[in-house]
């Protein structure tokens, strides 16, 4: 019965202080919009410079194939490779495509012939992926000549076997689509972690805890009342980045919505709780924010979010299994890209599930009125 | 007449500091009980463990025959609390202020409207107002009608006056008066005002975690032994110094616009005069004049040193 009239007051002052629903309606807006644009794995436009020391026929047309793919911009052709060096220092260029001279010749006479791909690998995501890129055009190209002149020469019969891959769940490799989940973690991360935390301290910074701890009120009905209007803005979120994934991207997730529900709730618990026993222990907004800050931004790096968990060291793997947002974010990705249902996904509810028993039960215990 | 707050060797201590040091006292029920003495002298503390959000480290009290210890949660619904600051929802209206404080006790404004009417009067056409954009004197009208609207049997009143204009502070201690005697209501107050204390039906002076002296106002005044005199001269600034090294002079206290001392025995007011003129004092006034709670504080202060 308090606990109504309690709710009733927090959700007047939610609404009432207008920059929060102003959030609430924005955020997942920005997120979706910008997000999957920008912080994207994706490399298009690599600038390359070409050294093309044969001037044959076959090398032309191998500088045109990579030209005209949408990955590579041609925006030097040089004449040798030191002058395609100075390209990459002054940041011209990010890689240097360089043929070597008689390559028309020993490609028809010997059936092979060398280029020379180097990369700027200052950005390590670039430049891996560039030369990768790279290879596969000259590969095709390779295949291409094969087929036009039939197999040349005899002394190479074992032709190499041709590799292609095939994505499952993400067809295309589309990064959008890997990001759309995990941003929608991110979401609920940012806002039931932190808001819960931060609006408890805000009653202990302006002293309205002291009138309210005189009340009979138990802590139970003022934990819960803190809690139920970010969980229903987390379900609102959760709700609204979908509509707004289907609208923008047109994706919708493969799994069971119940399901997705069900994990989102699970995790608001978790997340929620964390955020009650950090201001528990603060006694100023800032101390809060700052240690809410520390955990998330562990918490998010360390949940494969951006990078993949399977390429951190084993210790490091090893203390993701800690991390609630790893799970949640792996559930929510299965159920968004694979369509996993209930008993694929019991592993990852039994941890999001444990954690916020402890989270819970720490959070109501360390909740002391009188001191 | 019943006691209906009783405090029984009560301790606190913060790390190596006493805050309060074994006090014990009694409240009967129906009147105001002042609790005066200066910043850190244990009052909030005090208030603190009675009002159950501070758990004493020795001794225990009771308050309307609860234990504050044991049946903390029937204390909360008997009483009424005001934070020496200032302490509701700034972003609520004056009235969801006031709704709010009152439904979280299970009751409405109508049904208590009687108990605050005198005081929510005064503030009832800014209803619509945020709290925190009141001034000074509302937020404290508005703060007691809050602590008011559950119909306590006893309130508790941390430094209510502080920070408050006189004419306000005058106004609020009638409105206590009147709450006493129209609706009976205990009422525990603390404050750093020595003035106020004639407001109050019993003292008690409160300094370093002990009390020095507990009694009606009236009483504690005509306790005070020493004679008292008020001392002025031209050179004020200098009066001071010259009273304070004159070994005949116990003691020398600024207060107001003069300065009240007491003499040793065996020097009369026409040698102190004399004493005082040879120190090039001009219009050299001493007067003998009743002493007030704040003189007996000091000397009690004395006492203690």
């Amino acid at each position: 019965m308090i606990l109504k009239y309690l709710l009733e007051k927090e959700f007047k002052q939610m609404l009432r202080n207008w920059i929060l629903p102003a959030v609430f309606l924005l955020l997942p807006i920005a997120m979706m919009n910008l997000v999957p644009r920008v912080a994207t794995q994706e490399v298009r436009g690599l600038k390359f410079c070409s050294v093309d020391n044969d001037r044959s026929t076959t090398s032309g047309k191998l500088m045109e194939k990579v030209a005209a793919s949408d990955f590579f911009d041609l925006i030097a052709i040089c004449t040798n490779y030191e002058e395609a060096l100075r390209h990459i220092e002054s940041g011209d260029a990010d890689a240097i495509l360089e043929i070597e001279p008689d390559f028309e010749h020993r490609l028809i006479s010997e059936g092979k012939a060398r280029v020379q791909i180097s990369s700027n690998a200052v950005n390590g995501v670039k430049g891996g992926l560039g030369s990768s890129y790279l290879t596969q055009i000259i590969n095709d190209f390779s295949k291409q000549l094969r087929n036009e002149h039939g197999i040349l020469n005899t002394h190479n019969v074992n032709i190499d076997p041709e590799v292609r891959q095939r994505y499952l769940y993400n067809v295309n490799l589309d990064y959008k689509i890997f990001m759309v989940p995990a941003l929608i973690a991110m979401m609920l991360v940012l806002i039931v972690g932190f808001l819960p935390a931060l609006n408890i301290v805000g009653e202990k910074e302006k002293g309205t805890i002291e009138q309210i701890n005189v009340t009979p009120i138990g802590r139970f009905d003022f934990i819960l009342s803190k809690l139920i209007p970010y969980w229903c803005v987390g379900i609102f979120i959760l709700s609204y980045s979908m509509l707004l994934a289907h609208l923008i991207w047109g994706f919708t997730p493969a799994g069971k919505l119940w399901v997705i529900y069900l994990f989102t709730t699970v995790f608001l618990l978790v997340i929620s709780s964390l955020g009650l026993i950090v201001s528990n222990y603060s006694s100023t907004i800032r101390q809060a924010a700052l240690v809410m800050f520390f955990f998330l931004v562990i918490f998010i790096l360390m949940s494969g979010l951006l990078t993949p968990i399977m390429s951190m060291p084993q210790w490091a793997q090893m203390l993701t299994q800690f991390n609630p947002l790893r799970h949640f974010i792996e559930a929510i990705r299965a159920l968004y890209l694979r369509g996993s249902n209930l008993t694929d996904l019991l592993p990852q509810l039994t941890y999001l599930g444990s954690f916020a028993t402890t989270t819970w039960l720490w959070a109501i215990i360390s909740y002391k009125k009188n001191t | 007449m019943s006691s209906i707050v009783v405090a029984n060797s009560l301790s606190k201590q913060y790390g190596k500091v006493n805050a309060l040091c074994s006090l014990s006292f009694e409240v009967n029920e129906g009147e105001i009980y002042g609790i005066i003495g200066p910043d850190g002298a244990g009052k909030t503390s005090l208030f603190r463990i009675l009002t159950t959000l501070l758990l004493p480290d020795g001794g225990n009290a009771t308050v309307d025959g609860l234990d504050v210890v044991r049946h903390y949660r029937e204390i909360r619904r008997r009483i009424g609390y005001m934070p020496g600051r200032f302490s509701l929802y700034p972003d609520l209206s004056v009235e969801e202020n006031l709704q709010f404080f009152a439904s979280i006790f299970g009751t409405t404004i109508e049904a208590n409207y009687h108990l605050v009417a005198d005081i929510y009067r005064q503030i009832e056409r800014f209803s619509t107002r945020k709290a925190g954009a009141l001034s000074g004197g509302m937020k404290q009208k508005l703060a007691l009608s809050c602590a008011l609207i559950h119909a306590p049997r006893v309130l508790f009143l941390d430094e209510p006056t502080t920070g408050v204009d006189p004419v306000s502070r005058k106004e609020f201690w009638e409105m206590l008066q009147k709450l006493r005697t129209e609706h009976g209501i205990t009422i525990l107050v603390s404050t750093p005002y020595m003035d106020e204390a004639a407001w109050c039906d019993r003292i008690a002076l409160i300094q370093n975690g002990r009390f020095m002296q507990e009694d009606t106002p009236a009483g504690i005044v005509k306790s005070y032994k020493p004679v008292l005199w008020s001392v002025k001269s031209r050179q004020m600034h200098e009066l001071l110094h010259d009273l304070r090294r004159f070994n005949m002079v116990k003691t020398a206290f600024s207060f107001g616009e003069t300065y009240h001392i007491t003499l040793s025995d065996g020097l009369s007011i026409p040698q102190l005069k004399g004493h005082l003129e040879t120190c090039g004092h001009e219009q050299v006034e001493i007067t003998p004049i009743a002493p007030s709670i704040e003189d007996c504080f000091m000397e009690l202060m004395n006492q203690t040193l």
